[in-house]
Parts: structure tokens; sequence; C-alpha cells
């Protein structure tokens, strides 16, 4: 996820905790954050994520005035025009069964990320390699690398994530 | 409440119950959250008839994320270093997860300070209802001497 300006407020903070069943007061007490070690509101471990927000280019949201390949009137909005199989690596889970999936994630923490910073992520391609899968042949992994750094410039979180595709749908 | 690496062992286990009876809604809100709307995860239509699940599934980056609230429960707010894994297998609505950490290393690493910095190296599972494994990997968190 390559964003410019990833903003880590409260709000969106809150609500990723909530999401993911945590209640520590931690993501969104303020009183309490700043009486902890931490200091202020944190971001959860996994909440870089959440930059696909800030990424104008993230593939899994729908775009205005765009064909979505979620269902409306038919199962699919864009049925026929393979919008279905659209992913990517940095975008996983990707699209319909057999086609890229999410395999690995990885974050190194370099310092502390909380409400108030404001990152920016740049994307790099890293490495790649093919397995032969059991069932659906060839498998191929992709690995992409984000950084994240705060608004001094100081690298925040490495993440890197490894995306599968196999050679033809899985049985 | 952080860890003290005087009262660790290697071998110690931390397990906690990270999500019970998974529902559509929750993975909803993560997807709101996350801004991962892919349809599989949110679309009972698409993911069926379009895409051949038997229904809509879990992020995987849903099941990490439950999983690291054990960490954080486990080593502290803002202690871990780093954390990674793979996903093993579907996470499904109506599912049951267990996450769990084993203290693989304590170590103390010698930088520029004087005082090592304790680290913990930890093995990280969590399983299903079925005791199917959803999400395997290592962390690593800082500790108190």
């Amino acid at each position: 996820m390559a964003a410019e300006r990833f903003p880590i407020e409260a709000g969106h903070v809150m609500m990723f905790a909530r999401s993911v069943g945590d209640p520590n007061p931690v993501y969104y007490d303020e009183d309490r954050a700043r009486s902890a070690e931490v200091g202020r509101i944190i971001a959860p471990p996994t909440f870089v994520q959440a930059s696909a927000q800030f990424d104008p280019d993230y593939p899994l949201r729908p775009k205005i005035g765009q064909p979505w390949f979620g269902s409306g009137k038919e199962a699919s909005g864009t049925a026929g025009s393979g919008g279905e199989q659209r992913d990517s690596a940095s975008a996983p889970p990707g699209g319909g069964a057999g086609r890229g999936l999410h395999a690995e994630q990885h974050f190194e923490y370099h310092r502390p990320l909380g409400v108030g910073d404001v990152l920016s992520a740049t994307t790099r391609p890293g490495a790649t390699w093919e397995k032969e899968g059991r069932r659906a042949g060839k498998l191929m992994f992709a690995e992409t690398i984000t950084e994240y750094r705060n608004q001094e410039g100081d690298l925040v979180v490495t993440a890197r994530s490894v995306g599968v595709r196999t050679e033809r749908a899985a049985g | 409440m952080a860890l003290r690496a005087s009262e660790l062992e290697v071998g110690a286990v931390f397990e906690e119950p990270v999500v019970e009876d998974l529902t559509r809604t929750q993975i909803v809100q993560y997807a709101g959250a996350s801004g991962d709307y892919n349809p599989l995860h949110s679309d009972e239509v698409f993911a069926t008839n379009v895409a051949g699940y038997p229904s809509v599934f879990a992020h995987g980056m849903l099941t990490m994320a439950m999983t690291g609230r054990m960490l954080t429960d486990f080593v502290g707010d803002g202690r871990l270093l780093g954390f990674g894994g793979r996903f093993t297998s579907q996470v499904w609505p109506g599912d049951t997860l267990v996450a769990s950490a084993t203290v693989a290393a304590i170590r103390e690493e010698r930088g520029r300070h004087e005082a090592g910095q304790h680290v913990a190296e930890l093995t990280v599972r969590t399983v299903n209802q079925d005791g199917a494994e959803v999400f395997s990997g290592t962390a690593t968190a800082r500790l108190d001497p």
C-alpha cells in the first residue's frame, strides 16, 4: 500500500481496535493512555494495514462512479470483464478462487506509532519464488515491502507481505 | 504491564481466546476499518456464486490482528519489535479462535547502552475450534530486566 499521507487518527484507531475485538483502553481512552508507559493513544500492531484507506489506487475499494466487482443486481458487477480477477500482492487477499491470496505478513517495529503521527508509505517489490503445489499446479509467490515513515522522516514500521497466485484454480 | 525477563522462562505459554463464533458483521467491521473491501469477505452472493467458496471468509489480516491482541495482552503495549507469520487455513463465520505465544528464547541485546535490552523470542500460533492451525508465526518483544 503506497500512501503519501496516512494520518493516524483517534476515531480510526478506535474503529480498528473494535473490529478486531480488542477492548484495550490504550486504543481509545486518552486519559488512560497518557498515564500508561506509552503516553498516548497508540495503534494496534497490525494497524498500518489500514493505510489501504489512504492509497488512492488501492484496488479493493470501490471507486466512485466506477463499476465494482461485488454483487448488486447481478452476483458480480463486472462479470465477464475479468474485474473479479484483479488483485496484486500489495492488495491481498485478491480476487476469486484460485487467484491471488495473502500468504504471509511480517512487521518490524522501529518506533512507537500513535495518534497524531502522520506516516507516508512507499512500496517496492521483494523476492519472487515458485513452488509446486499439490492441487493447483505451480504456486507463484511475490513479496512486497512497504516502509512507513513518520512526519520526521524516521522509519516506523517495515511491512513485508507475501502474496501467492496459483497457475490454475485450486480444486 | 510489561513482562520481566527475570520472571519469564523459556517454554512458558500464554494463551487467549480471541474470538468466539466469528460473525459476518465483525468481518464487515474489519473491512470498514482496514479499507479492504474485497467482496470475498463481505458479499455472500459474490463469494458463493462467483468465487465458488462455501461462504464469505475472514481477511487473513483480521486473524493476524486478533492474534496481535493476544500478543499485546501478553507482552504489554508498545513492546513488540517484530510480528509475522503465515496464514495456514481460512477462517470462516462461526469459527472460534484461540491464539497462543510460547517463549522460545530470552536474550540480552548489548548495544550502545551499558545495560542490555532484554528481548523475548516468541512462537505464535492460532487455532480454530477443530484444532486446525489458521496462523503460524513468530514475534519479538522488549522485556523489562
